[in-house]
């Protein structure tokens, strides 16, 4: 079967382009549906490489350190994130904490661990073991992982409880806002130049 | 109408998996993998409208008892109620929050509501092969895509808020059936939008 790495087509609209190389900064734009094509290189794999290993230390700091501390007539309750899914699992309700765990805990630590992964491989301009179907739990997992949702969360509960409690967001509410940064940053939607940062070059003078 | 080719026009196919611009055999050989990701080579999502709409419809279903049904009771000193997603604003707005109130109000039932009609008028549009605002549209739909999942807000609220308050004998706060049923719904949509297959805005315009 042909295929051209020349061309690209509009995701959304189905327009065909050819590929140009941009200016730092610059993006393509489709002319019918005026969604974004691809984007200037704004990091290499390197560069890349080192926010993931940043994200992956954020991500430690937000589930060890207490995102909230509480105070109520002296008795204090620091809770990080794990105590906040495993009081859910207790709770009446066990079934929400599922999906709350899966979307701030679990989804954005698997992302770190595809990335991380297909990175250090991509370095050396080679797909890793597992390339393919690592792609495409990344660009499936995108749309559910919450790390910003979940810290709106916490500043609303924040609001809340401060009208009786005293409230103050912990180390672990920084680092995770961080990390809200941070992942979208290495996991958003142009992870799938990696395909094209990966391609096997034919050997030297086997271009026609 | 438009000069830009597409790609039905040029027998070509985009990989849904990695992007890769393939030749359309799929006329001769009804289905062909990606060479490069061996995802199937489709020209649209499979069953797109159909997926979209029964979704959505299950979605606009369980909107009812996510709002009738209380999504938290609160015990504080004594004293214990339940409360529903609305109640929950108009309390936030007579306490004087009323930044909070709002923002509360715009993710969990502005946008659902929002969604709901963008992605019946998508549909309904398509459909017809409408050749109206196609423009417009297209930035619809990638705005819900864009802002869709913050109607999780009040589920994560919940869930914060009653992990967090656990002073015995004091004050108690848990969640209730209403956030579950809410949860639902926020991932029905978003399951619907993701199904619509944005390309179909623009099929009317092909002849
Ligand atoms: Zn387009
Ligand atoms: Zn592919």
């Amino acid at each position: 079967m042909k295929t051209f790495s020349d061309l690209i087509v509009c995701e959304h609209c189905d327009s065909v382009y050819r590929r140009r190389p941009l200016a730092a900064g610059e993006a393509a734009q489709c002319g019918r549906c005026a969604a974004i094509l691809y984007r200037a290189r704004r990091y290499d794999v390197d560069h890349w490489l080192a926010l993931t290993l940043a994200a992956a230390i954020t991500f430690v700091i937000a589930n060890v350190c207490p995102i909230i501390r509480i105070g109520f007539q002296g008795m204090r309750n620091d809770a990080t994130l794990w105590d906040s899914a495993s009081a859910l699992a207790q709770g009446p309700i066990t079934i929400i904490a599922a999906p709350f765990a899966l979307s701030i805990i679990v989804l954005p630590c698997a992302q770190i661990g595809l990335l991380a992964w297909v990175l250090v491989y991509a370095r050396a301009g080679r797909r890793a073991p597992g390339f393919a179907p690592a792609m495409r739990a990344l660009a499936a997992l995108r749309p559910w992982s919450m790390v910003e949702v979940c810290l709106l969360g916490i500043l609303v509960a924040v609001v809340k409880l401060s009208h009786f409690l005293q409230v103050a967001p912990g180390a672990g509410f920084w680092a995770m806002a961080g990390l809200m940064v941070l992942i979208t940053l290495i996991a958003n939607r142009d992870v799938h130049r990696l395909w094209e940062l990966t391609e096997p070059r034919p050997p030297l003078g086997a271009e026609e | 109408m438009n000069e830009i080719p597409r790609a039905r026009q040029l027998r070509v196919v985009a990989c849904h998996g990695c992007g890769l611009v393939c030749e359309d055999t799929l006329d001769e050989s009804g289905n062909a993998r990606c060479p490069r990701c061996g995802a199937a080579l489709r020209r649209r999502r499979p069953d797109s409208v159909a997926r979209a709409w029964a979704l959505l419809i299950a979605a606009l279903i369980l909107y009812i008892p996510a709002n009738a049904l209380p999504v938290m009771y609160t015990r504080l000193f004594g004293r214990g109620g339940e409360s529903t997603i609305m109640s929950g604003v108009i309390e936030f707005w007579r306490s004087g929050s009323y930044e909070i109130a709002l923002v509360i109000f715009i993710a969990s039932i502005a946008v659902p509501c929002a969604k709901f009609l963008t992605i019946g008028l998508l549909l309904t549009s398509a459909r017809r092969r409408s050749v109206r605002a196609m423009r417009e549209r297209a930035r619809l739909y990638r705005l819900i895509e864009l802002f869709g999942y913050w109607s999780m807000l009040d589920v994560a609220v919940v869930a914060i808020v009653s992990a967090l308050v656990r002073f015995q004998a004091l004050s108690d706060i848990e969640p209730r059936i209403g956030i579950l049923f809410f949860g639902v719904v926020v991932i029905l949509t978003m399951l619907s939008a993701m199904s619509f297959d944005p390309r179909l805005t623009w099929d009317g315009d092909d002849e």
